[in-house]
């Protein structure tokens, strides 16, 4: 390969790289959500090989996380707490619907 | 208690040596068969992380095969980390060394690939080099960088079809594999790792950045590899992964 098809190549694959990353990040994004998951569907930091993930003891445990699209963790619609209170999502782990 | 720790794991391992001499429970009893419950959970959670750890290996050999195949690797190869995620690191070469897998040659590396998925799944983060600081180095000076490679990425070589057979049993309605060799590219743009096929070239084009080699050498390497390697779509590939973490110009630190 002459260093000018190099060149041009190596051009090729960074506007490629520059005109796909607005698309990624705009589709792909994701955040890390507390006290969304049901009961055993939460995700887990460990991952694969660990028995960490879908281990959440009840629905919405609000130390449990899941991934859910960037943006949308504290606007998710849940069901009110058994005492009435409204529930939300949060980027951070949270106190309530702990397991007893 | 005054069971010693070795005599206590081994005994945990095999089931047809005897309870440990001395072992009692809280009230003084003799452990007995409270100890088999225990061997028991030990033996169940190992082989079932290990069929979680290989989901692919799991699905192509069955459930019966594999929970016998993963009793046998516990005993060959008990754990040597307290980690479970590295539970399995000697489960490819264990099972090239079987002959009664023989037949099924690609085993081995679709399990080396499955290893490579969790190790890329657990490395460390690393922010990538944003693609407009790329195109403000300008591709004459890009070819003369070395590129620094993110820890998740990952190269696995194989003469087999290991991607497809791979994506054929983990995608519902994948193509069946086809019959060729393919070199697999894992990168972790964000929280999952992404296995990609690389074209012939690609894998020594890869293999020469993560030896050091400037971006144009990479690219001769591919090259020298298959006459028809064009290093525009690995690039962009890796770039797109997040991979490309630092740059650094021949003579230069980063």
């Amino acid at each position: 390969m002459s260093n000018t098809v190099k060149t041009l190549a190596v051009a090729s694959a960074v506007a490629a790289a520059l005109s796909a990353q607005a698309t990624v990040a705009n589709a792909q994004a994701k955040e890390k959500c507390y006290g969304v998951a049901l009961a055993g569907q939460n995700d887990c930091a460990a991952g694969p090989g660990t028995t960490c993930a879908g281990t959440s003891k009840v629905d919405y445990q609000g130390n449990s996380w899941t991934l859910v699209e960037a943006g949308t963790c504290e606007e998710m619609e849940l069901p009110a707490a058994a005492d009435g209170s409204a529930r939300k999502g949060s980027l951070a782990p949270l106190e309530r619907d702990l397991p007893a | 208690m005054t069971v010693p720790q070795d005599l206590f794991a081994a005994a945990l391992l095999d089931p047809a040596r005897p309870v440990p001499e001395g072992l009692t429970d809280g009230a003084g009893r003799a452990a007995g068969r409270r100890f088999d419950v225990y061997r028991n959970n030990v033996v169940v959670s190992l082989s079932e992380a290990l069929a979680t750890g290989f989901p692919v290996i799991a699905r192509l050999l069955g459930p019966q095969n594999m929970a016998g195949l993963a009793r046998l690797y516990l005993r060959a190869h008990p754990p040597t980390s307290r980690l479970m995620i590295h539970h399995g690191t000697d489960f490819p070469a264990f099972l090239a060394g079987m002959p009664q897998l023989a037949h099924l040659g690609y085993l081995p590396d679709v399990a080396r690939l499955e290893l490579a998925l969790r190790r890329s799944y657990h490395a460390a983060d690393a922010a990538p080099v944003a693609a407009e600081r790329l195109a403000g180095v300008g591709p004459e000076r890009l070819l003369a960088c070395r590129l620094g490679l993110a820890p998740a990425l990952r190269l696995v070589r194989s003469d087999w079809p290991i991607f497809d057979i791979w994506r054929f049993n983990t995608e519902n309605g994948a193509p069946k594999p086809r019959h060729e060799a393919q070199d697999v590219l894992i990168l972790r743009p964000e929280f999952d790792p992404e296995p990609h096929v690389l074209p012939p070239g690609g894998a020594e084009f890869v293999a020469a950045l993560q030896a050091g080699q400037t971006l144009g050498a990479a690219g001769d390497a591919g090259l020298a590899a298959d006459p028809a390697f064009d290093l525009a779509a690995p690039l962009a590939l890796l770039i797109q992964g997040a991979a490309v973490i630092s740059l650094a110009e021949e003579g230069q630190d980063r």
